[in-house]
């Protein structure tokens, strides 16, 4: 039987009088790349973010790698978060730092006894896996947005995470982009063998990078499955207008 | 009309109850960095790096104001000694009033618009660009980071800078006396420290070192809690050097009081 690594039930969060998630049940399995569809603000982003602990959800229970988050210490709730990797939509590389720093935040405070060869030797090696090795002395801001998505998942790679969850990983970029960033996500996680959840509206990343695909509709998984089972059957409305749009189809 | 009135009753009570949450927020805020400041990891990096900031890079800024409050306040004080034949007094009267009250406020005020806008700014683009929320799940405590060396790096170097603002103020004082009354500089400084006591050094290093905390918490709280994308961060940069400011005259009015209490014990 293949090992849940992260499993949620019944989740509930609302935010004042915005109900976001009512009652989301959700299961990842080692070694999968699950899709999470939805509208903007249908409560993706807040899915992902109740599992590192980000927000707390106001009913159900969250297990990741077999811990309740919630009841999680600081402490615990740290040695867990290493273990996940979180690639932030808008990147959330600090604007301060070189990309070489940005790489080495993690890295020198988790990582004790790391000398500076070792150090910039895990900084060279997971820069050139995402391909970016000659940007290692740029700031930020000198950046395309593509490359900062990359540099984004470098940083969480560093750590090398068991599970990658990355939010709206093409969100704003060209569709040459767009493709690069789907491989990457395979490449990722053939390589770190990781298991991973990627938050999209995009319905290419979903096809490209998705083992298994579910629609969040109205706070709930209105429907899951494989990329072809969910869409090219799709009897509801909702999930047929999404796959429209996407392919424009007339 | 009853309705009109239970509208600005709902209004005011919500601005009341906004108050006291406010109030309560910046209370935990400040007990959070008296728990968190204790203990490790210690980020004497980062620390340093923002005395650096903070210190080194207001060098200029202070030296121009310190200069200027220097030789326009002894300006204006020597035609009123002048009534009396006593503008020999000028040093003793500069230095009081310098080390007592200018030399603190002037870069207290000055340090609020310029260290406190920019913590403000900087902490809270960092939180709107989910910055902040990255260094969470990395492992480490955004708190730490940046609040506590922030904080620490401006209670450091306010009363640093209050002791360099004194001396480039006393020194532009020197110049304008020196220009009229031919002091040399040996007697100025003489009658300057002739005219100091312990307690007035010793109180104006302690509201700096208050208003250097004022300064820092002030900004890192008003960036920690902004909101609202681009609009929260200049508001955040805004209300952190309004705020300060503001608690900086309260501050200066209570230990005045408290030093009067000391100078007639």
């Amino acid at each position: 039987m293949i090992e849940s690594v992260v499993q949620a039930r019944n989740l509930v969060k609302s935010f004042d009088d915005l109900h976001v998630l009512r009652g989301v049940d959700l299961d990842l399995f080692r070694g999968e790349n699950l899709v999470v569809l939805g509208k903007s603000g249908s409560g993706k982003s807040v899915l992902i973010k109740i599992m590192v602990g980000l927000l707390t959800q106001d009913e159900g229970s969250v297990k990741v790698l077999g811990q309740e988050v919630k009841d999680l210490n600081s402490k615990q709730l740290n040695e867990l978060r290493l273990k996940i990797g979180f690639s932030f939509q808008a990147s959330a590389l600090y604007d301060s730092m070189t990309v070489r720093e940005n790489l080495e935040f993690p890295l020198v405070r988790n990582v004790k006894n790391l000398s500076k060869r070792e150090k910039d030797k895990m900084v060279e090696e997971v820069l050139d896996s995402v391909g970016l090795l000659q940007t290692i002395n740029q700031m930020p801001s000198e950046l395309s947005g593509g490359q900062r998505k990359r540099i984004g998942i470098a940083r969480t790679l560093i750590l090398q995470p068991e599970i990658m969850l990355y939010d709206e990983p093409t969100a704003g970029l060209d569709p040459i982009t767009c493709m690069d960033i789907n491989n990457l996500i395979n490449q990722v996680n053939e390589k770190y063998k990781t298991t991973s959840i990627i938050i999209t509206h995009d319905l290419t990343c979903a096809k490209v990078t998705g083992d298994r695909v579910a629609v969040l509709l109205d706070g709930t998984f209105g429907a899951s499955g494989k990329f072809e089972e969910v869409f090219e059957n799709a009897e509801d409305g909702r999930i047929k207008s999404f796959y429209d749009y996407n392919f424009i189809k007339q | 009309m009853s309705g009109e009135s239970t509208k600005k009753d709902k209004v005011i009570s919500k601005r009341i109850d906004r108050f006291f949450m406010g109030l309560e927020s910046a209370y935990l805020f400040v007990k959070r960095f008296f728990k968190e400041v204790w203990f490790p990891p210690y980020e004497f990096k980062e620390v340093i790096r923002q005395c650096y900031q903070i210190g080194y890079n207001s060098l200029p800024l202070i030296s121009l104001t310190g200069f200027i409050v220097g030789v326009v306040f002894t300006n204006q004080s020597r035609p009123s000694l002048a009534e009396f034949g006593a503008t020999s007094w000028l040093p003793a009267l500069i230095s009081i009033a310098v080390i007592r009250a200018m030399g603190p406020l002037v870069t207290a005020l000055i340090a609020a618009g310029k260290v406190g806008s920019s913590i403000g700014a900087e902490i809270g683009s960092m939180k709107v660009t989910e910055q902040i929320d990255a260094m969470e799940v990395s492992a480490t405590n955004p708190f730490k980071f940046l609040v506590v060396s922030r904080v620490l790096a401006s209670t450091f170097m306010i009363p640093v800078l209050v002791l360099y603002t004194d001396f480039v103020a006393l020194l532009g004082a020197f110049v304008n006396v020196h220009a009229n009354e031919m002091t040399s500089l040996s007697t100025f400084f003489v009658q300057v420290f002739d005219a100091l006591s312990f307690l007035d050094i010793t109180s104006s290093l302690v509201k700096s070192v208050i208003f250097g905390f004022t300064i820092g918490i002030v900004g890192c709280y008003k960036g920690y809690n902004s909101t609202k994308g681009t609009e929260g961060v200049g508001k955040a940069a805004n209300s952190a050097v309004v705020m300060a400011m503001f608690l900086i005259f309260i501050e200066e009015l209570l230990s005045l009081q408290v030093t009067n209490f000391f100078r007639q014990l």
